[in-house]
């Protein structure tokens, strides 16, 4: 089987990056890590990922500035032409800040930054991410933000229904919905409706195995390597 | 020629600044305050002397970086 290409990137403030390498590189993908001021990606990359982190220090809102950064053009292109994109927290907002995901990233509604492990249940699979869960799964998966209250207005939301685009809501141990952030129905990650690029609020990365108290996040990122 | 943008949360969005700030005026005793807004305010030295020039690119800057116009509606003024 080829091994699949992840180009990684890299702005001033991101902190998620090496993790993610760690991540990826467990399920044996090859990574590459990508400082902001390329202008291309990795030779054959086969999924983008935006990291977390604090791009631009959050500066004037989050996500706001990075996505002017050059390296972004080759992001939006490679999007444009097809390509998988994964936005895991700050990368979350980056893209919706871009517009290649619909509605925002609000300030946390009690303003607290929240940093803990948090359940989430899969609403759908059929998908180049999440086609190694099942619908309805708990997974258990860290959050660590102060904007992640996803909002988005009623038609959209109806719209994100309609297409299958809701990923991932906060929920109990037994998978009821839980109030984390504010976000609108819970949700905690969403995909574009053509179905190739993807942002959540919990990090993946950072549960890839029991020391780190759930390797949960093994399944959702080992969904690409069906793409 | 100055420029003062000012960036507030869209009606309908729920300011939650606003609103804990709002709660702690109530509990300092200051109950003639029906409604807070948190907004920020952004102050532009624009090099033109033309001011519907200069509002114009304000708009643009504004549309295309200073607000998220998905959450945030602004208001330009010229002084």
């Amino acid at each position: 089987m080829k091994k699949l290409t992840v180009s990684i990137l890299q702005f001033p403030g991101t902190n998620c990056e090496y993790d993610t390498v760690y991540a990826f590189e467990r399920l044996g993908y090859e990574t590459k890590v990508l400082w902001h001021k390329e202008e291309s990606l990795a030779e054959g990359t086969d999924l983008v990922v935006i990291p977390g982190g604090f791009s631009y220090g959050d500066y004037l809102r989050s996500g706001s500035i990075a996505r002017f950064s050059p390296i972004i053009k080759a992001v939006q292109a490679y999007a444009d032409a097809g390509g998988i994109v994964l936005g895991i927290c700050n990368g979350f907002q980056i893209l919706t800040e871009m517009g290649l995901l619909p509605g925002a990233l609000k300030r946390n509604n009690n303003l607290h930054f929240i940093s803990k492990h948090q359940m989430v249940k899969i609403i759908n699979n059929d998908n180049a991410f999440l086609n190694q869960c099942k619908v309805g799964e708990v997974l258990d998966i860290p959050v660590a933000h102060a904007d992640g209250n996803y909002y988005i207005d009623d038609a959209g939301f109806k719209e994100l229904e309609e297409n299958n685009q809701i990923l991932l809501r906060y929920c109990d141990n037994e998978g009821n919905p839980t109030i984390l952030n504010g976000s609108v129905e819970q949700i905690a990650g969403i995909r574009n409706k053509k179905g190739n690029i993807f942002g959540l609020m919990p990090h993946p990365e950072r549960a890839m195995e029991f020391v780190l108290g759930s390797e949960d996040g093994v399944r959702m990122l080992k969904g690409f390597e069906n793409t | 020629m100055k420029a003062i943008v000012n960036i507030y949360l869209k009606e309908g969005v729920l300011d939650t600044q606003g609103k804990a700030t709002h709660h702690a005026l109530d509990s300092l005793g200051f109950d003639s305050v029906s409604d807070v807004r948190i907004g920020k305010q952004i102050i532009l030295e624009v090099d033109t002397k033309d001011k519907a020039e200069a509002e114009e690119q304000i708009k643009d800057m504004a549309e295309t970086l200073l607000a998220n116009t998905v959450i945030e509606d602004y208001t330009i003024e010229i002084v």
